[in-house]
């Protein structure tokens, strides 16, 4: 049978790959080059080295912290992001697996956020913030922090419902009788958390914290929408960064490149550590 | 002994229904954003800013008159609509988002789903090598691509409403071949051997064998391509020629940025309108939505 499919070839595969080579591996393989180039558009190249690498952290000698600013906003984001929507989609996610009526309905509500995309989101928030905070003469923009908070209230109202999904489909997973064997035992209500449900759901947990992780990291339509980076660049998660260095000053698209090289490395990192911890535990099953 | 189960039960109850009365208040507040969004819509901007969360130009505390003649000044009837519909040519981006996300989807399952099922029969260093690179293509964020994948998108000209869905395509490959391959590892080759002896090409074997047991997994990859390239902002901004072409998330992002002082009533009454068909479309497809975003959770 291998042998007839063989020859279909051209059929199957040849109309992903194009695209693929077009949408992915040309412009992926030209991007690592040009970042190496000092470049307006992809033809008028001049090769310069590793010095978009050096401008990301310095400029004319000078100690450019932007970047470095950018990266440390986004690690913490992430972080906060990460702790509050697991904890939080966790605990609706516990409650919701009780059997309480209106349980589908609350599921409903609780998903529907995530449906809605970035920008449309931000600015069903960007209402809601400036017009409250207006009281205060403030913006969500007045500081870094304002917009710190703002993104995360945003993310979080985007993605806690989805996480509950996956944590619900987990509970729902956990055989009735282990929690009824740890009751007999004399287990109380934290004891079976702590030792039953929680060990249990440690794959759940695995896949919700880095879902939650890589979200938070390449984050860049809220970013965009809600703040634009103000007050001053202050706000810029990585990936708003790097679109501004590339689109926002001319001559600059190589240092923007050579920025989104190390971004690609981190969220490589990132996703390997994943696969590496998904897999040893599934061994381990 | 029956006396206590009584008591337990009751118990439990009682404690079931104080959920519910604290969950119904939390999901009101949860999607209270939404109805605040709609009222707003409905009444003049300056009003908007001073009291998102009243209905009434004048507070309660004034007395019920004074409210309802509040109501009376701060509404706008469908005007904020009218505006939105005009500045964001509204019709025409809902159409070019309809346009691609349906186009895009369809050919992203046909194709990979096709591709999927080749690279997992034919074994050699071809297919290992495309399915390695398929994986790959899912760590790359799109910051690393997006100068020079826009750039050759210009330069093939793939910078319409076509043309994009090839650069969606070629994009969105990686996840949907993965999970495509992910199934038909698991579907028994029998089947389709007998298919094949008793006459069937390939092609054939395929499109009337295969494909339908593959529908689980084509739901999946729908509902996810689909919730990914309607809400996508960065790539269509960046390869579609914005002056004659915008998606819907463009439109809203350009009332932001092209009409010097934001017009509030427009953005609320813009929101409603792309808020209503995703609302509409989740009513009717939760289900397979739901299922779609566990699976994909689960093997992305």
């Amino acid at each position: 049978m291998e042998k007839a499919i063989k020859k279909y070839f051209p059929i199957f595969v040849l109309p992903t790959m194009i695209a693929f080579t077009i949408g992915f591996i040309v412009p992926f393989l030209y991007g690592i080059f040009l970042s190496f180039c000092k470049f307006t558009t992809v033809v008028d190249w001049e090769w310069v080295g590793l010095s978009n690498y050096l401008k990301i952290f310095f400029v004319n000698g000078e100690l450019d912290t932007t970047f470095i600013h950018s990266l440390w906003y986004t690690a913490l984001f992430t972080i906060v992001s990460v702790v509050i929507i697991n904890v939080v989609s966790f605990i609706i996610a516990m409650a919701l697996t009780k059997g309480i009526r209106g349980t589908n309905i609350f599921r409903t509500v609780f998903f529907m956020p995530n449906l809605i995309g970035g920008i449309v989101l931000s600015y069903i928030w960007l209402m809601l913030f400036n017009s409250v905070l207006s009281h205060f003469s403030k913006t969500i923009v007045s500081s870094e922090w304002y917009a710190f908070w703002g993104l995360i209230i945003v993310v979080c109202w985007q993605q806690i419902g989805y996480m509950m999904i996956i944590y619900v489909a987990g509970i729902q997973n956990i055989p009735g009788e282990l929690i009824e064997a740890a009751k007999i035992d004399g287990a109380n209500a934290f004891q079976i958390l702590k030792n039953v449900t929680l060990p249990m759901l440690m794959p759940t947990i695995t896949v919700c914290t880095f879902l939650t992780l890589t979200n938070g990291f390449k984050l860049f339509d809220q970013n965009m929408a809600l703040t634009g980076g103000n007050p001053g660049k202050m706000s810029q998660l990585l990936a708003l960064n790097i679109y501004d260095t590339m689109y926002g000053t001319t001559g600059w698209q190589g240092v923007g490149q050579a920025k989104a090289v190390i971004f690609f490395i981190l969220v490589a990192i990132i996703s390997l550590a994943q696969n590496k911890l998904t897999t040893s535990k599934e061994v381990q099953d | 002994m029956a006396g206590k189960q009584e008591v337990s039960t009751v118990r439990r109850a009682k404690h079931s229904g104080l959920l519910t009365a604290l969950f119904t208040v939390i999901s009101l507040i949860w999607i209270a954003p939404l109805f605040l969004v709609l009222m707003n819509s409905f009444k003049k901007k300056a009003f908007i800013f001073r009291n998102p969360f009243s209905i009434s130009a004048n507070p309660l505390s004034d007395g019920w008159d004074a409210f309802v003649e509040g109501v009376e000044r701060a509404f706008h009837g469908v005007t904020n609509y009218v505006n939105a519909i005009e500045m964001t040519d509204f019709f025409e981006a809902f159409g070019t988002s309809l346009f691609i996300t349906v186009a895009s989807v369809i050919v992203i399952i046909v194709c990979t789903s096709m591709c999927a099922w080749y690279i997992t029969r034919v074994h050699n260093k071809v297919t290992k090598g495309i399915y390695m690179l398929c994986l790959f293509s899912m760590i790359v964020p799109f910051q690393m691509v997006m100068f020079t994948l826009s750039k050759f998108a210009n330069m093939l000209k793939l910078s319409n409403p076509v043309g994009i869905v090839i650069v969606y395509l070629g994009f969105g490959a990686g996840l949907a071949v993965f999970m495509f391959t992910g199934f038909v590892k698991g579907i028994a080759v029998e089947i389709e051997e007998a298919a094949m002896i008793d006459g069937c090409n390939p092609l054939q074997t395929f499109f009337w064998v295969v494909f339908p047991i593959l529908k689980p997994t084509t739901v999946t990859v729908a509902i996810l391509q689909a919730m990914w390239i309607w809400n996508d902002y960065l790539l269509p901004s960046l390869v579609l020629n914005i002056n004659k072409y915008k998606t819907l998330p463009i439109a809203i992002q350009f009332l932001k940025q092209s009409h010097g002082q934001l017009d509030w009533g427009a953005m609320m009454a813009v929101l409603v309108l792309a808020i209503i068909p995703i609302v509409a479309f989740y009513m009717v497809c939760q289900k397979y939505i739901i299922e779609g975003v566990l699976a994909g959770a689960v093997k992305g």
